[in-house]
């Protein structure tokens, strides 16, 4: 049938009067909201949804406003890039066994991409997948896992024939990481707390049946893990602002203030708000259905702002500036910016021109793909990966 | 269709605004080409004739209606709002139009609408229909938060006498709208006939929108009412004049990504480069906030909100980014860049003239310590 806003509030209704959060365990509850179709409504019928418009969504979220949420916090990366990739490439079987617990939050994922060798150059990666029978025997080692401590299950990318060139050579897999040979190890990073992992894979044998997409076909599966990453990274307004936690730091202690500090803050008051205005235009182009290329941008223009507000920030306190609030090496879960000493902001901003694409690789898209400008001459084309210079 | 979409407050383009700027568009791609306008400037400043297209004003401000677009109905206007004025004036600096729009339809218009006096009304009227141009005899460097106090006085025998430097729009104008010091009261707004007024024109930076010293001596003019809206009339202009510069800043960024797809060095195009694509890209995000904060100052200006945030926030955006437009599109285009032959400095010249109109981005910046309560040090 087709769904429409009211038909989405009715059923999202009669599951609330059938189904009492007060009276129910938590986990029992969310299982019965997937089952009912009322877990992700654009997803099919049968794997939580009900084959609605996704916009349709906010209508159940409403309804569900104050029952037990599934902790959208801890599986982001389920929910954003795991679930939309088993969705489109997994089989029937796939499907079936992983997107239920990946909603209810009963079993983590994580992701395992990134390699010391291979950033913005992702297709270069070494991580070996070799077949042996019904498995796989998986060796390399992965890099900035955020959450891989605490995962049942990782999405992987790994080179399966090293004599094609590089994009045709890899193929994706569900990682069961509680599998021999899987090891996690905190990764430090300047900020002195560690929210990322490094993952070493030795020898760790994985079901033929774990593979998502085609033999060789692992590029094109991942593109769409890809591009649901930066929708997630680029996208989530809050309320609280660097910018106006800046500011009020202004107006607060009028004696840090100088003349040329003063000239700083004015500018980057109005690259802020100039930001926030092209975020509010490039809302209103998608709730009119016409999208456009500005997303591409907001990252980039997100990373660059918080950088200079982070910096002057530091400036500004002086002696306050000098101190910072907490080298310990611990793991973190999730980061809290705003909360956090000045000096840490300034040190965590810098991974903003890096995560999720590169300030220099978003350049180069919008480049090509906004203004049509060629692409560099590219070197390893056609070139079989095992002969790429490393 | 959302509601947000129809709203007068939405940053998008309405169907009319697309509709309007299809059209002056249309005009100005047969009649106000790049080549078009520097041969006029060419004929212009070799003759010491005025560089700007009368016909082509005359099909604007007739013609399409831009003209009356911010004088109301009653009056014969077209009763449109600052959002419409805004469309044109992005077609207008794409094209580095030389017509007076923004002296007459803008900065006169919106002086004249303050002043309330039957003779007010009655010259706007002749101002929609397009018959007759005016200009404000204001300089274009006047900041509206600081508005220059009137440089020509009334005297005993009901003439008037004095001079007001960097006018724009005055060469081609048939009334002058004047602020004017009267002893015993405040400044009250007269219309001077052009033939009253000795107007030079001087060597100008833009070729396009020269300026002019206005001088009166013993000239005789018509009090229209108070002169209270002349810093109205610079508020509205400097919001309006961000979209003029998105307008510049556009044209500069795509004839500059087609240059650089053309042009070969080293055996490839030279956009193919990093260095290249990485600046294109950066400026390309400049105009996208451009258009945003542009849009902004004309929505709140046209739905009659306080706007001062949003004039001071685009104007310290926009006259940045069209400068930086104008100075890549030089750059980029390498030695052609540096010709008198190709259109990039006309581009370059409106760019860094506009820049200093009604008030420096630091002007603005410094407005923005007042209006965003973000005070300078306490010396």
């Amino acid at each position: 049938m087709g769904w429409d806003e009211a038909a989405v509030d009715e059923r999202a209704q009669a599951f609330l009067a059938d189904h009492d959060p007060a009276k129910m365990e938590r986990l029992d509850f969310l299982r019965a909201r997937f089952d009912a179709g009322l877990a992700w409504v654009h997803f099919p019928e049968g794997l939580g949804g009900l084959g609605a418009a996704r916009g349709l969504q906010a209508v159940v979220e409403r309804r569900f406003r104050g029952t037990p949420d599934n902790n959208p916090g801890l599986i982001t990366i389920g929910l954003g890039m795991a679930a939309p990739t088993i969705l489109a490439f997994g089989t029937d079987e796939q499907r079936q066994r992983f997107l239920r617990p990946l909603w209810t939050g009963e079993e983590v994922w994580c992701q395992l991409f990134s390699e010391p060798g291979a950033g913005s150059d992702l297709a270069t990666l070494a991580t070996r997948a070799v077949r042996e029978g019904d498995e796989w025997v998986v060796d390399g080692q992965k890099v900035w896992t955020s959450g891989a401590h605490h995962s049942r299950w990782a999405i992987l990318v790994a080179r399966t024939d090293p004599d094609v060139p590089k994009h045709r050579g890899l193929s994706y897999f569900v990682c069961d990481m509680e599998a021999p040979g899987v090891e996690v190890r905190p990764l430090r990073q300047i900020t002195g707390e560690a929210e990322f992992n490094e993952v070493f894979l030795t020898g760790v044998r994985l079901p033929d049946s774990l593979r998502l997409g085609e033999v060789g076909d692992g590029w094109r599966v991942a593109q769409t893990t890809l591009m649901n990453e930066r929708v997630a990274i680029g996208g989530t307004p809050t309320r609280r602002t660097m910018i106006g936690l800046l500011s009020e730091t202004w107006r607060e202690r009028p004696e840090l203030r100088t003349h040329a500090l003063h000239q700083r803050l004015l500018k980057l008051w109005v690259d802020a708000e100039v930001m926030r205005l092209t975020a509010t235009r490039l809302r209103e182009q998608l709730a009119a259905g016409h999208p456009g290329p500005e997303g591409s941008g907001m990252k980039l223009a997100f990373a660059r702002l918080n950088q200079e507000l982070t910096g002057l920030e530091v400036e500004l306190l002086r002696e306050d500036g000098l101190a910072y609030d907490d080298w310990a090496f611990r793991r973190s879960d999730s980061v809290d910016f705003l909360g956090r000493g000045s000096g840490y902001r300034y040190l965590r901003a810098k991974g903003n021109s890096i995560e999720g694409g590169t300030s220099e690789i978003l350049r180069n898209i919008i480049a090509e793909r906004v203004l049509g400008l060629p692409s560099e001459p590219r070197v390893d084309k056609d070139v079989a990966w095992k002969d790429l210079p490393r | 269709m959302s509601e947000e979409a129809h709203s007068p407050m939405t940053l998008l383009y309405t169907e009319v605004e697309e509709e309007l700027r299809a059209a002056v568009r249309g005009l100005l791609s047969g009649r106000s080409s790049p080549s078009a306008v520097l041969a006029h400037v060419e004929s212009a400043a070799s003759d010491a004739a005025v560089p700007y297209d009368l016909e082509v004003w005359k099909a604007l401000g007739r013609d399409i209606g831009a003209a009356g677009l911010l004088i109301p109905e009653d009056l014969g206007g077209a009763g449109a709002s600052a959002r419409e004025a805004a469309v044109v004036l992005e077609e207008l600096g794409r094209a580095v139009a030389p017509v007076p729009y923004l002296s007459s339809a803008v900065l006169a218009t919106r002086a004249l609408l303050g002043a309330q006096d039957e003779a007010a009304r009655d010259l706007l009227g002749r101002l929609a229909s397009g018959e007759v141009t005016a200009a404000l005899a204001v300089s274009f460097a006047a900041s509206p938060y600081t508005p220059p106090l009137p440089a020509v006085t009334l005297g005993a025998d009901g003439t008037l006498t004095g001079r007001v430097t960097g006018v724009i729009g005055a060469e081609v104008a048939d009334v002058l709208i004047v602020p004017v010091s009267v002893e015993g009261s405040g400044p009250a707004l007269y219309a001077v006939d052009a033939s009253e007024a000795r107007i030079k024109t001087v060597a100008s930076l833009d070729l396009t929108r020269p300026i002019a010293t206005v001088s009166f001596s013993g000239a005789r003019g018509r009090p229209v009412g108070s002169a209270a809206g002349v810093g109205d009339a610079l508020l509205l202009a400097a919001g309006l004049l961000a979209s003029e510069q998105l307008g510049v800043a556009e044209w500069c960024l795509t004839t500059t990504v087609a240059y650089v797809k053309e042009r070969k060095q080293f055996a490839r195009p030279v956009g193919s480069f990093q260095a290249i694509k990485h600046r294109l890209a950066d400026l390309w995000l400049e105009i996208v906030g451009a258009r945003a904060a542009a849009r902004n100052a004309a929505a709140l200006l046209g739905a009659g909100e306080d706007a001062h945030v949003a004039v001071a926030v685009a104007q310290a955006h926009c006259g940045v980014a069209a400068v930086h437009a104008a100075e890549e599109c030089v750059q980029l285009h390498g030695g052609i860049g540096m010709t008198w032959e190709h259109p990039a400095h006309l581009y370059l010249k409106r760019a860094k003239a506009d820049e200093i109109a009604l008030g420096t981005p630091g002007d603005h910046r410094e407005a923005l310590a007042m209006l965003a309560d973000l005070p300078g040090p306490v010396s």
